[in-house]
């Protein structure tokens, strides 16, 4: 019994340990943040000796952060809004009519998940559809980079859904678009669900991407945003945290509320056997 | 039942032609590019064709894009190997019913929600040499042997790289395994138990092969992410110092903005080459053990 409880206190000091190894960086991120720049750059853990709550008035001021905010948010939710959706349709259609064509467009989606994007040439088909520097081709771009990964997953989940409800919505005189948007979809909401959050917070953390695709700093998303301040003001910690703050707090409240559906969607096509 | 009329395969076209358009055509445009002479200037000069050029420059030049090949491959084995065996102990650690495992759960993932910018940077604050918080710590402890250049410092540039990586991935590896683990009946320990297997001999003959899919899932993720990382290296060391930790996405990113098209173009087409081959390799593994189960 002995040796049992030394085991659980031994686990839970090896828990403890690694659970502040990722909290400690955190804490200093924040009490920094809030510190005057000459403070800041001790980076030390202790508490300020005066709270400078402007620093963030000024950091979103400064470091065009409405803009970075309001471009993040456009790229995430569209991309991935119709990302999702339209993955869902063509994984639907994958999964109950495996024609031969089929099996074969599945596994040709599949190599995606593995392929490099080549954004050189992407930049150059980019502009012969003059999308290049533009909102709607990032998104565009965002999109079609996450296929492989929607289709793979939400295709896995396909299979447990009933074919006799197809059948018997058809026989009550549905077409194919109500069938798949009134009685399929609601059904496939989880994995759905669990695609657009980790495709969302995908697309947000992104950096590559915009890096080759957006000149022009109105087109920058929040990474581009916080990365182009760093290099402006490299001494600034107390802003440079303040910022590293602000970009993270959107994703951190998506991981909260979506925390059950990732955990189990990431692995749901992985681990099912 | 007519299938054609309930499964519409125009369902498939819109997702289908954006994949093709932006994702497949550019790779394959970009092994075309790879044997020209592609450049900034190509508007006005035309592009020509220069057959294998590009790729001769690449592995006799002196600009050491060889050794980027080799940190790539690298970074690829050495990351994985760091994050999965500490990833498994500790999902096993977690499993087995510890109180408060949830928090341990929720607060290990955290680091790999978060962008690699974010990260990055704040590394850059944490191993900054003369105030960073860990030489800081270290020197609270009076353990000033352990202080490092950790960011510019040859030796050891590698592993703060792979360590920061680390730090972020481990929590992402150990939730699938948590769920891999999850799925392993408990009756299955009890038996073993009872036959008098100890701690190693559980987890060679009970816990590993029933992981086998989420050991192999976690290798995937994990080699493509290797094969293609660029944020965490470009923010911490933009490769440096000198081209100490060149990898291939940032040499290709560096020739792109030098404008050096064709050779950024062949540069990728290798990194296309070797993931084709690596995903061959994994979906054949995957495929065996499938006929096998």
């Amino acid at each position: 019994m002995t040796k049992k409880k030394i085991q659980t206190v031994l686990k839970h000091v090896v828990c403890v340990f690694l659970s502040l190894l990722v909290i400690v960086p955190f804490y200093m991120v924040l009490i920094n943040s809030f510190k005057s720049k000459s403070e800041a750059a001790r980076m030390s853990l202790a508490l300020p000796t005066e709270w400078y709550f402007n620093n963030y008035l000024e950091v979103i001021d400064k470091g065009n952060l409405i803009q970075g905010f309001t471009n993040s948010l456009i790229y995430a939710l569209v991309s991935t809004g119709l990302g999702v959706v339209l993955c869902a349709m063509a994984a639907f259609v994958l999964c109950r009519k495996r024609t031969k064509l089929n099996v074969f467009i599945y596994y040709f989606v599949l190599c995606g998940l593995f392929f490099p994007v080549n954004y050189v040439t992407l930049v150059r088909v980019l502009s012969s559809f003059h999308l290049n520097d533009t909102r709607v081709g990032i998104i565009t771009v965002f999109t079609s980079a996450m296929i492989p990964f929607c289709v793979f997953t939400i295709r896995n989940f396909v299979t447990s859904v009933p074919v006799e409800l197809d059948e018997a919505a058809v026989i009550d005189g549905a077409g194919p678009i109500s069938l798949f948007f009134k009685i399929i979809m609601p059904l496939l909401k989880p994995t759905m669900v669990t695609c657009f959050i980790l495709q969302f917070m995908g697309v947000w953390s992104d950096f590559l991407t915009p890096l080759y695709l957006s000149s022009k700093s109105k087109l920058f998303p929040m990474t581009m945003a916080v990365y182009q301040f760093f290099g402006k003001n490299k001494s600034y910690w107390n802003y440079i945290f303040a910022d590293i703050v602000l970009t993270c707090i959107p994703v951190v409240i998506v991981y909260m509320i979506g925390q059950k559906y990732i955990i189990g969607g990431m692995t749901s096509g992985a681990v099912k056997e | 039942m007519n299938k054609k009329k309930i499964y519409p395969q125009w369902f498939l076209i819109a997702p289908l032609a954006l994949y093709i358009i932006f994702f497949l055509l550019p790779s394959f445009m970009g092994v075309g590019y790879s044997f020209t002479d592609w450049n900034s200037r190509s508007v006005l000069k035309g592009t020509h064709f220069v057959g294998l050029q590009n790729y001769i420059e690449i592995f006799t030049s002196e600009k050491n894009y060889l050794d980027g090949i080799g940190h790539t491959l690298m970074f690829t084995i050495v990351s994985n190997i760091v994050k999965i065996i500490p990833a498994l102990m500790i999902a096993i650690i977690l499993q087995e019913g510890l109180r408060g495992q949830g928090f341990y759960r929720t607060v290990m993932y955290l680091p790999s929600i978060l962008p690699f910018v974010i990260i990055g940077l704040i590394f850059k604050s944490i191993l900054n040499y003369n105030n960073g918080l860990l030489n800081m710590i270290f020197e609270m402890l009076h353990m000033d042997f352990l202080k490092q250049k950790w960011l510019s410092d040859l030796n050891v540039v590698w592993k703060s790289i792979i360590g920061v990586d680390a730090w972020r991935g481990i929590g992402y590896v150990m939730t699938i395994f948590l769920a891999g683990l999850n799925t392993i009946p408990k009756s299955y320990y009890e038996a073993a138990q009872i036959d008098g297997a100890n701690f190693w001999q559980r987890l060679r003959y009970v816990t590993l092969p029933m992981l086998t899919g989420s050991i192999m899932i976690n290798l995937v993720f994990g080699i493509t992410y290797g094969l293609k990382v660029f944020d965490i290296v470009y923010v911490l060391t933009n490769g440096g110092p000198g081209h100490a930790t060149e990898v291939m996405t940032t040499y290709a990113f560096q020739l792109y903005s030098k404008g050096q098209y064709g050779m950024s173009t062949a540069l990728n087409s290798i990194l296309l080459l070797i993931t084709a081959v690596v995903g061959v390799f994994i979906v054949r593994t995957l495929g065996k053990q499938e006929v096998q189960q």
